[in-house]
């Protein structure tokens, strides 16, 4: 079938929707490299603008660190740029073996297998290892690659509520028929940059015979006392059987991810899991800048421990301003606003204010949940965090919303709502 | 209010109510439009409703709109009970 004017209209209507909606998704340009400055082309056209970037997954600060950058021109130079292959006709090179074996030692597990990223890890992993026999058990608010990799396995699916230990365990005994139960969930939560209690899950696991399944992409490289998880905070390390994680975030932010843990699961990985079967091997240049930031990471945690302070600084700035945010004690630091327009209207006017951050809102979060999402980085200096809180503060006053609560903060803008009407 | 109304509405508050979410659910609270039930876990709903009432709902009828209230969930069970009889 061609493309018809019809099939034309009928996408365009669609992308109508999509942005009637208020769920388009533009993008920015920057140009420059990724840190805690970047230099921003947005709307698309106007003046690049210098801008202090608080919403990148560039937790440690490496994503530019000179050291990776060098580690990874040698490596492009010594074993290329592309292997044309996957890895089990002709892509796997001495290099990509060595760094599965240095990811092995950093999580404590027993073997690792690199995949394109860690959505792919995600993706490939369940249908790999569980069968119509068995039982995938996830917290509601896992990544949607995780989602999406349960719904390609036969295994029955099943959920818990977020972080709701009696709810899990009420679900493990519901399915004590079936041959493998596998809890599934994330180290620390994307959205609301909070902690699974891991300690916990792990008891549960162990006392209905489950296994556990830990997708730590927000969490490898910088939480845990060395950095090697939310195992190692939480005090299970070497107790999770499949952990997946991502080189896209903290070590390094490239790109690539990994299924790590038990010898047996990894290696059906190896034989069965399809995105890495049929994806090419991670690139060499990508590869060494990784054994690099393992080097940088394991060789001292100055780096987790400035984004530790960051973190407490950042959040205790926020606080004091009378801004409502989401407690933890991760760098993902949400500035709840509930309202998904004050969200959008206030991440505009804090870029207009030199701070790049986001406003996320449903679907992405629940209902009434909108949010900007702040995420702290190493790279980021006191002096950036004490430009942007001076920009988020000029913005809250704007909006009347500095020490407003939540309840506040949902009336205030049903309120305003109301006048519009 | 009929019994497997009574006994969807039930499930539905302790399955799907997070612990201090103060939002009331009635036969006609939006689950799915309303952001309370996603079709992530919707899977152990469908699943409740097969094994309470020992019935099968097939995968085109357990549609977002289908499992958008408590009534029309309701509606949905009786409808296969008939079939199954």
């Amino acid at each position: 079938m061609a493309f018809t004017e019809t099939v034309r209209n009928d996408y365009q209507t669609e992308i109508e929707g999509i942005k009637a909606a208020g769920l388009f998704k533009g993008e920015r340009y920057i140009h420059s490299p990724q840190g805690s400055e970047i230099e921003v082309e947005f709307p698309v056209g106007s003046e690049i603008k210098r801008c202090i970037n608080i919403c990148a997954n560039n937790y440690l600060g490496l994503s530019s660190h000179p050291e990776v950058i060098a580690a990874a021109h040698a490596g492009l130079d010594r074993r290329g740029y592309g292997m044309s292959s996957v890895r089990f006709i002709c892509g796997t090179q001495d290099i990509h073996r060595e760094l599965e074996t240095r990811l092995t030692e950093f999580l404590g597990t027993e073997d690792t297998l690199l995949f394109p990223s860690c959505m792919d890890a995600n993706g490939g992993f369940f249908e790999a290892c569980l069968s119509e026999r068995d039982v995938m058990i996830a917290d509601r608010l896992v990544h949607a690659s995780i989602v999406d990799g349960m719904r390609l396995c036969k295994a029955m699916q099943d959920t818990y509520k977020h972080s709701d230990m009696r709810h899990l365990e009420e679900k493990l005994q519901e399915h004590q028929d079936k041959r493998y139960r596998m809890i599934i969930t994330d180290g620390v939560f994307s959205m609301d940059g909070d902690m699974a209690r891991l300690d916990q899950i792990v008891s549960l696991a162990e006392k209905y015979n489950a296994m556990v399944f830990l997708d730590d992409s927000h969490a490898t490289g910088f939480i845990g006392r060395t950095g090697r998880g939310t195992h190692e905070q939480c005090g299970v390390f070497g107790k999770i059987d499949v952990i997946t994680t991502t080189l896209g975030k903290a070590l390094g932010g490239a790109s690539g991810g990994c299924v790590s843990g038990r010898r047996e699961l990894v290696e059906m990985c190896r034989q069965r899991a399809r995105p890495f079967l049929f994806s090419n091997s991670v690139a060499p240049v990508i590869v060494a800048g990784a054994l690099k930031v393992i080097d940088l990471i394991t060789a001292s945690t100055d780096r987790r421990d400035k984004l530790e302070w960051n973190t407490r600084y950042w959040r205790s700035l926020l606080k004091d301003a009378g801004f409502d945010i989401k407690e933890g004690d991760t760098p993902i630091v949400p500035v709840m606003l509930y309202d998904a327009k004050l969200a959008q209207d206030c991440a505009r006017d804090l870029f207009h204010e030199g701070v790049y951050a986001v406003g996320f809102f449903f679907p992405v979060v629940p209902k009434g949940q909108a949010r900007i999402r702040t995420q702290l980085s190493a790279a980021h200096e006191k002096h950036h965090l004490d430009t942007a809180i001076a920009a988020f503060k000029k913005v809250g006053r704007k909006y009347g919303i500095l020490g407003l609560g939540k309840k506040e903060l949902i009336a205030k803008c049903e309120l305003e709502m109301e006048l519009v009407r | 209010m009929d019994d497997i109304t009574k006994v969807v509405l039930d499930y539905v508050t302790r399955e799907y109510l997070e612990e201090g979410d103060e939002r009331e659910i009635s036969e006609t609270t939006p689950l799915i439009s309303g952001g309370i039930v996603d079709s992530f876990s919707m899977v152990s709903l469908l699943r409740f409703l097969e094994k309470k009432y020992s019935i099968h709902i097939p995968s085109e009828a357990a549609t977002p709109d289908a499992f958008d209230t408590v009534a029309s969930i309701a509606a949905l069970v009786q409808r296969f009970q008939r079939v199954e009889v």
